[in-house]
C-alpha cells in the first residue's frame, strides 16, 4: 500500500487560512510526509486535532480525523488506539492547547504511554485568539494580557515529559524541513507515546521566537556525538537553560506501549447481533 | 401487606458492616427469600454511623418501610438512630461486654439480647468474627436455618481457605447456640420461611455494568466518584473477558474524552459519573452530540450542588442533563426505576445512542445505586437482548453515500436525520469530526443555510426516534382511578407498594412511572383526564413536574424529599393522601 500513497493523499481540499509564512505549514507538511514514509494511507490514519491555529491541522489533512474541544485531544487519541490499535493515531496541537489547559492529560498521556504521536506547534503564543501570552511564553513576553511580560517562568515541556516518564521526546522546528520530518517519523515508528515539540513561530504575533531566533540558536544533536538512550544526558539537555536543542533528546528502546500491556489487539468495533456468549454466567455470579 | 421482616446491623464504619450485611441478605436470597437493602452511610472510611438494613418477605419487595424487627447494634448510637424504627417486641442483639455498649438501655417494651459476641468469636477462632457471631444469633430469633448461612460464607471467604469458612460456620454456631440456650423461645417470635425459588441479589450499579457487557459494550473509561464508582468496579476484569477494557482516566474531561475516542474508533464505549463529573464533561458533551458520536453516558445521581451530601440520595441533576451545555443539541436520556430496568435501560441506551447516533444520558441515582434487590434470574436474560448498531457502512455501500469526488458523506442530510456512519479503517470513509459546525462533509462552515439544515437534521433524530420507539410509562395502580400519581428513576418501588397502603384507607390512585425523560411521552390526556395530579421525586424544587406542566399546560401537585434519604413505602402514602385532599 504504502507504494501507492504520497503524502499528498493526506491533503485535504480545503485552503489553509493559516497567516501566509505561519511556521504551522511547514510541520503539517512533515506530518503527511512521515505518515506517508512509514506506510499509511488515509484510511488507517487517525488524527486528533487540539484547538488554536495549530488545531486546525485536521481540517487541511485528509484522514480519519477529530477536531476535539479544547486541551483534551491527547485522552481522545488514546481511545481511538485503544479502541483500534491498528489504527495509525497522530495528536496535534499548539503550546497553549497542550501545555495550559490541557496539561494535566500531557502528563497522564506520558505516563500512560498509548503506542502514538503527539505534535505539539509550539510558537510561544495563543495564535487563535490573537496573542496572548502562552506557557512557553518568555517571562518578560509583553502582551495586550501580560503588559510586563508573565512575570513566571515558561513551562518546560521537555522536562516535564522526561520527569513523567516519557519513552520519547523530541524536538524538532518546522523550517528545517528534512530535519522535522526525519524527527516526526522516528517518533511514528517509536513503540509508544511519540513526542514532539515543534517551533513553528507565529509570525503575526510573535516578534521573539522568530524564525531567524530559531535558525541560529537550535543546536542539532545529530551534529555532537549524542546518544538519546542516556536517560542522564537527556536530563542535562531538558534542563540546560542556555540552549535549545533539535531531534531526539530521549527514546528508551524498551519501551512497551500501553496496549501491549493491556493485552489490547484487536479491533473492539464488532458486536455480537446479541448478548455476548458467556454473558448468562454474570447473572449466575450473583446466585 | 406482604408479611415481611426487616434487620439490620449498625456500628462505626470500619466495622464491617456492610459484608455483614450482604452475607446475610446473600443467606436470605439462597433460602430463597426476596431480599431489599439499603444503607445508611457517611462520608467517611473509619468511624461515623452506618447501618446495612435488609428488607425480606417471600412476595416481593421493593422499599424500605419504617421499621426494624431486628437489630443487631455494635454501638450505643445504632439503637438511638433506629429508636424511631424499633417497635415492641422488636429484637436488639448486642454486645454487653463491649466497653461502648455497656451502659445501654435497652427500652422495655424490646427485647435485648445480650451475646458475648467477642467472646464467642474469640472461641472459634478470632475476635474479627464478632459480626458472624452476631448473624447466627439473628438465625437464632428468626429460625432461619443455619445452613442458608453457610454457603453465604463460603462464597464470602472462600478466597481466603477451607479453614478460615469453617472458623466463619463455628463462630455464627456459637451464637446460634447461645442464644438458644440463654433465651427463651417466645421472646423470639419470628419465623423466616425457605422457599424453592431461585433468586439472584444486585445493586443498581452492578446491573448497568452488567448491561453494558450484555450489550457489546467494550470501551469504559471513569474517574471514581461516589454512588458511580461501582459501575467501573464491577466492569474492571469483567469486561476482559468479553475483548474489552476499562480505564481509570486522570479525571472526568479525560474519561468522555477517552470514551468519545473508542467510540470514534466504532467501540461500543461508556462513561459513568455522578454530578460534579457531569459538569466537568458538560463542555465534551456538545461536541460528541455535534460530531453525532454514539456514547452512554451515566450519571448517577447524589446529592448536590458542589459536593452536596456526597453519600445521600437525590434526584438533582435532572435540569443539567436537560439543558446542561453550551448552545442546542439534541441528547436522550433514559431512567431506569429498578435494579432489574439499570440493566435493560443500559442495554437500550447502547441501542438508541447507536441509531441515533447521539449521545445517551442514562440517569440513575444513588438508592438505585447501592440497593441490592433480589429477582428471578430471567429478569436479566441475556437470550432477549437485541442489538441495533444503526446505519454502518462498509467498504461495499460506502459508494451511496459519496460525493461525485468520492468524499465520504459522514453528516448526509437524511430524512430521519441519521447519517452514515463509517468505522476508521473503511476504504472510501476518511473524514473529519468537529464541533465546528459542518457541512455534509464534517467540514467547518458558516454558510447560514447549513447551519440550519445541520441543526434541524440534528433534531429530526429526536423527532423520528419518537415515531419509531415505543416511550410509554410503566404503569400501576387502578388505570380509572380519578387521581394520578408520576414518578421518575428510583421512586418506582415505594410507590408501588405505597398503593397497598393507599387501598387500606380507600384512596384510589393511578401510577405512571416514567423511564423516559428524553423524549419522553405524551400524557397531556392522562392530566387532563385526571381529578388531580402529583408528582414526586427526589428534589426541592420538582424539576421533573416543571417539565411535565410546561408539556402538558396543566398544574401539577408535587411530593418532593430532599433531605438525602429515599422515599419510604408508608411514608409517600401517607404523602399522597395529604397532598390529594389538600
Ligand atoms: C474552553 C475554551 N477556552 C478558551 C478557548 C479559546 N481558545 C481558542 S484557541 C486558544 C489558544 C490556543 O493557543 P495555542 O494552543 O498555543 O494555539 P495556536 O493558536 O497558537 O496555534 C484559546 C484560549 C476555547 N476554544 N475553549
Ligand atoms: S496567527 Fe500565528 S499561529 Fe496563527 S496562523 Fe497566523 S501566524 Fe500562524
Amino acid at each position: 500500500m504504502s507504494s501507492q500513497v504520497r503524502f499528498t493523499d493526506f491533503k485535504s481540499d480545503k485552503q489553509p487560512t493559516w497567516c501566509p509564512g505561519c511556521g504551522d505549514f511547514g510541520t503539517m507538511n512533515g506530518m503527511m510526509k512521515a505518515l506517508a514514509e512509514t506506510g499509511n494511507d488515509p484510511d488507517n490514519t487517525f488524527v486528533v486535532a487540539g484547538i488554536g491555529c495549530s488545531g486546525k491541522i485536521g481540517t487541511y489533512m485528509h484522514s480519519y480525523a477529530i477536531h476535539g474541544v479544547h486541551g483534551r485531544a491527547l485522552p481522545v487519541g488514546a481511545g481511538v488506539k485503544m479502541a483500534n490499535p491498528e489504527l495509525e493515531v497522530m495528536v496535534a496541537g499548539g503550546d497553549g492547547d497542550g501545555y495550559s489547559i490541557g496539561a494535566g492529560h500531557f502528563v497522564h498521556a506520558v505516563r500512560r504511554n498509548v503506542d502514538m504521536s503527539y505534535v505539539v506547534m509550539d510558537n510561544r503564543i495563543y495564535g487563535l485568539t490573537k496573542g496572548q501570552a502562552s506557557p512557553t511564553s518568555r517571562e518578560d513576553f509583553e502582551t495586550a494580557t501580560t503588559p510586563e511580560g508573565p512575570k513566571q517562568p515558561p513551562v518546560n515541556p521537555l522536562a516535564l515529559a522526561l520527569a513523567s516518564g516519557a519513552t520519547f521526546i523530541a524536538q524538532s522546528f518546522s523550517s528545517d524541513a528534512l530535519r522535522h520530518q526525519e524527527i516526526v517519523q522516528r517518533a511514528v515508528e517509536h513503540d509508544g507515546f511519540g513526542f514532539v515539540n515543534v517551533f513553528s513561530p507565529c509570525v503575526t504575533f510573535n516578534d521573539v521566537d522568530t524564525y531567524d531566533y530559531f535558525r541560529d540558536s537550535l543546536v542539532d544533536l545529530d551534529e555532537e556525538d549524542y546518544d538519546p538512550t542516556d536517560r542522564e544526558a537527556a536530563k542535562e539537555r531538558v534542563l540546560d537553560a542556555d540552549k535549545e536543542y533539535m531531534g531526539v533528546l530521549y527514546q528508551d528502546e524498551d519501551s512497551v506501549p500501553y496496549e501491549a500491556q493491556h493485552g489490547l489487539d484487536s479491533p473492539m468495533h464488532e458486536v455480537d447481533d446479541g448478548a455476548p456468549e458467556g454473558a448468562m454466567d454474570l447473572v449466575r455470579e450473583f446466585y | 401487606m406482604p408479611a415481611d421482616f426487616n434487620w439490620a446491623i449498625g456500628g462505626e464504619a470500619g466495622d464491617g458492616i456492610d459484608s455483614t450485611g450482604k452475607i446475610f441478605a446473600q443467606a436470605l436470597s439462597r433460602a430463597g427469600r426476596h431480599v431489599f437493602t439499603s444503607k445508611d452511610f457517611a462520608s467517611r472510611i473509619r468511624g461515623g454511623y452506618t447501618a446495612y438494613k435488609v428488607r425480606t418477605s417471600v412476595d416481593r419487595v421493593q422499599s424500605v418501610v419504617d421499621r426494624l424487627d431486628v437489630l443487631i447494634a455494635l454501638t450505643p448510637r445504632t439503637i438511638d438512630e433506629n429508636l424511631e424504627e424499633l417497635h415492641e417486641g422488636s429484637v436488639i442483639i448486642y454486645d454487653g461486654e463491649r466497653t461502648t455498649m455497656q451502659d445501654v438501655e435497652i427500652p422495655d417494651e424490646m427485647v435485648g439480647l445480650d451475646v458475648p459476641l467477642k467472646g464467642l468469636a474469640e472461641e472459634a477462632g478470632g475476635a474479627i468474627m464478632r459480626n458472624v457471631v452476631a448473624l447466627g444469633a439473628a438465625c437464632a430469633v428468626t429460625s432461619f436455618p443455619i445452613e442458608n448461612l453457610d454457603s453465604s460464607l463460603k462464597k464470602r471467604f472462600g478466597d481466603k481457605g477451607q479453614a478460615i469458612v469453617e472458623n466463619n460456620k463455628e463462630a455464627a454456631r456459637k451464637g446460634l447456640d447461645y442464644v438458644t440456650e440463654e433465651y427463651d423461645e417466645d421472646d423470639l417470635g419470628y419465623d423466616l420461611d425457605t422457599t424453592d425459588n431461585d433468586y439472584v441479589l444486585l445493586n443498581g450499579d452492578e446491573a448497568i455494568g452488567m448491561g453494558a457487557i450484555a450489550a457489546g459494550c467494550k470501551f469504559y473509561a471513569g474517574y471514581p466518584i461516589t454512588p458511580a464508582t461501582d459501575v467501573m468496579t464491577y466492569l474492571t476484569g469483567r469486561i476482559e473477558r468479553f475483548g474489552g477494557h476499562v480505564v481509570q482516566a486522570e479525571d472526568e474531561l479525560a474519561a468522555i474524552n477517552l470514551a468519545l475516542g473508542a467510540a470514534r474508533s466504532g467501540a461500543r464505549s461508556m462513561t459513568a459519573t455522578s454530578g460534579p463529573g457531569i459538569d466537568l464533561m458538560t463542555e465534551t458533551f456538545g461536541l460528541i452530540a455535534t460530531s453525532e458520536t454514539p456514547l452512554v453516558i451515566c450519571d448517577v445521581m447524589r446529592s448536590g450542588p458542589s459536593t452536596g451530601m456526597p453519600t445521600k440520595q437525590e434526584q438533582g441533576d435532572l435540569n443539567t442533563l436537560l439543558h446542561g451545555g453550551h448552545g442546542e443539541v439534541p441528547r436522550f436520556i433514559l431512567a431506569p426505576t429498578t435494579v432489574a430496568e439499570c440493566f435493560w435501560k443500559t442495554v437500550e441506551a447502547f441501542n438508541l445512542a447507536e441509531q441515533y447516533q447521539t449521545p445517551v444520558y442514562l440517569t440513575s441515582d444513588l438508592a438505585l445505586a447501592v440497593t441490592e434487590q433480589t429477582f428471578e434470574p430471567d429478569a436479566f436474560d441475556m437470550d432477549a437482548v437485541e442489538i441495533e448498531r444503526g446505519n454502518v457502512v462498509d467498504e461495499e455501500s460506502i459508494g451511496d453515500h459519496q460525493t461525485e469526488q468520492e468524499q465520504f458523506k459522514p453528516h448526509e442530510l437524511t430524512e430521519d436525520g441519521v447519517s452514515p456512519r463509517a468505522f476508521p479503517g473503511t476504504a472510501g470513509g476518511a473524514h473529519m469530526s468537529t464541533g465546528l459546525e459542518h457541512d455534509e462533509l464534517g467540514r467547518r462552515t458558516e454558510d447560514t443555510e447549513m447551519r440550519v439544515k445541520q441543526v434541524d437534521k440534528r433534531d429530526r433524530k429526536v423527532a423520528t426516534a419518537r415515531e419509531r420507539e415505543d416511550w410509554s410509562p410503566r404503569e400501576f395502580g387502578n388505570p380509572d382511578a380519578e387521581n394520578l400519581v408520576v414518578s421518575w428513576g428510583s421512586n418506582e418501588g415505594a410507590l408501588v407498594e405505597a398503593l397497598a397502603f393507599l387501598e387500606e384507607d380507600g384512596v384510589d390512585v393511578r401510577v405512571l412511572s416514567v423511564p423516559y425523560i428524553f423524549p419522553r411521552p405524551d400524557l397531556s390526556e392522562e392530566f387532563e383526564a385526571a381529578e388531580e395530579v402529583v408528582v414526586v421525586e427526589c428534589n426541592a424544587t420538582g424539576q421533573f413536574a416543571d417539565v411535565l406542566e410546561h408539556d402538558t399546560l396543566t398544574r401539577v401537585k408535587r411530593i418532593n424529599k430532599y433531605n438525602g434519604v429515599r422515599f419510604k413505602a408508608d411514608e409517600l402514602a401517607t404523602d399522597i393522601k395529604e397532598t390529594l385532599s389538600a
